[in-house]
């Protein structure tokens, strides 16, 4: 049986985990914070760059001619994976969910006979895809989460990367795979094609109304053909980077809801140490009673 | 027309930088440099690193100039909107270090061996010089 100075200690040393982990999940919660903030400035230049790829491609006959980024190669026997992950773990099944996705990916693609390279944005998404599939880790990208926030330039090393790969014929088809920040309880595995990317449908009947004589047709400056592909490109940044800070806000959201659970487990094994601490203390009470009392009895 | 501005807009990937009504934005097209002013035809044009010139309400003042590093320019009856991938004050620009960028980058284009680099290195020279003629075409103005 434990001694009361074992219980105690083993009190003490739960307790400085649970300062530990509700520090943990303060800084966090601030974190979070800050993420969302990033990610809802950052809302204003996606809306305008879809609603001006929405009205180019409206104007825009897509053809063999048209940019690869658009139509494909041609193939899509080679395919490209970008997982995006944290750099740092203790935040739940963030990151594990995630690279459990990433895996099912790639056994997909594998079994269906394709070849697959993976590039890695975050730590922990590599270290965890070097067993097993580390021959095909084209390229790393570690260090972009460290920071306070996420800088378009981070995203952009990213871009340039995937473009000129892309350009030299290393892949045809390319994914990306991110945390999808759905709430700060939910973020969901979630993966989106980039290249060739879907333009967005203009659907019938949903043209916007013609007011009389206000609407005029777009002009163009250079040819639609010529900004399109311009745009594209830069597209291709901007998902990446609104991928990199869903992720970065998801990460957050998911250390703050283990470091949550955490501090409430620690509360709950910190209850039963102390019930059964003062057990243990009832009991050598009881104990030094009887000796005292049983041992007067014998004098009599 | 009663009202003669139009709602200008300038966003980069990080944040909404400038909302305000202005009289003229000229800006720096693929094409030439374009004035947009109240009515103007929609448009969609891209753009090459250059200065965004402001023009307020107020005549007198001296337009506000921004350097962009190259975007997109939505013009529609609703206002024009400007992307772009990073933008600054031009009076927030140091010609000194501008200048040093430039000559560390020529040398970084005498010494890149790779197509890939090059093409890199080239692609930076060309923004930070478009910079520097930001600066000194203002100086230009001013003497």
């Amino acid at each position: 049986m434990p001694s009361l100075r074992d219980y105690r200690d083993r009190i003490k040393s739960v307790k400085s985990t649970r300062k530990i982990t509700s520090a943990m999940k303060m800084v966090a919660a601030s974190k979070l914070k800050k993420a969302q903030n990033q990610a809802e400035a950052s809302q204003p230049y996606a809306s305008a760059m879809a609603a001006m790829l929405a009205r180019v491609a409206k104007n825009v006959v897509v053809s063999d001619a048209s940019s690869p980024l658009l139509v494909g190669t041609g193939s899509d026997q080679k395919h490209l994976l970008i997982v995006v992950t944290a750099d740092r773990g203790l935040c739940g099944g963030f990151n594990g969910n995630l690279v459990k996705a990433a895996r099912v990916k790639i056994n997909e693609l594998t079994t269906a006979g394709k070849d697959v390279s993976i590039i890695c944005v975050g730590r922990k998404g590599r270290d965890l895809l070097r067993s097993g599939h580390s021959n095909k880790i084209a390229q790393s990208f570690v260090g972009i989460f460290g920071t306070a926030r996420v800088e378009f330039a981070d995203a952009n090393q990213v871009t340039e990367y995937v473009l000129e790969q892309f350009e030299a014929g290393a892949f045809d088809v390319c994914t990306l795979i991110y945390n999808e920040f759905v709430s700060v309880l939910t973020q969901k595995p979630e993966s989106q094609q980039l290249i060739p990317f879907a333009l967005p449908e203009v659907a019938e009947g949903e043209e916007e109304p013609e007011e009389e004589g206000q609407v005029s047709p777009y002009d163009f400056e250079p040819e639609e053909e010529k900004i399109l592909d311009a745009l594209l490109p830069r597209n291709l940044g901007v998902q990446i980077f609104r991928a990199l800070l869903d992720s970065a806000a998801g990460e957050q959201a998911a250390r703050m809801t283990a470091m949550d659970n955490a501090t409430r487990n620690a509360g709950e094994v910190i209850d039963d140490l102390t019930m059964q601490y003062n057990r243990a203390r009832q009991a050598y009470i009881t104990k030094e009673l009887i000796e005292i009392i049983s041992g007067a009895e014998a004098l009599k | 027309m009663e009202n003669n501005t139009i709602q200008f807009e300038l966003v980069s990937p990080e944040a909404k930088l400038v909302s305000e009504p202005v009289k003229m934005a000229i800006i720096p097209g693929d094409e030439g440099e374009f004035g947009v002013l109240a009515g103007h035809a929609s448009l969609v044009a891209s753009l090459q690193p250059g200065v965004v010139e402001l023009h307020g309400e107020q005549d007198g003042v001296e337009p506000r100039r921004i350097f962009i590093a190259g975007g997109f320019a939505d013009v529609s009856a609703d206002g024009c909107t400007v992307l772009a991938e990073e933008a600054m004050l031009v009076s927030d620009l140091d010609q000194s270090s501008i200048e040093q960028q430039i000559s560390d980058l020529r040398e970084d284009l005498d010494r890149a061996e790779e197509e890939l680099d090059k093409a890199r290195v080239q692609r930076r020279l060309n923004l930070e010089n478009a910079k520097l003629s930001a600066i000194t075409g203002k100086l230009a103005a001013f003497s």
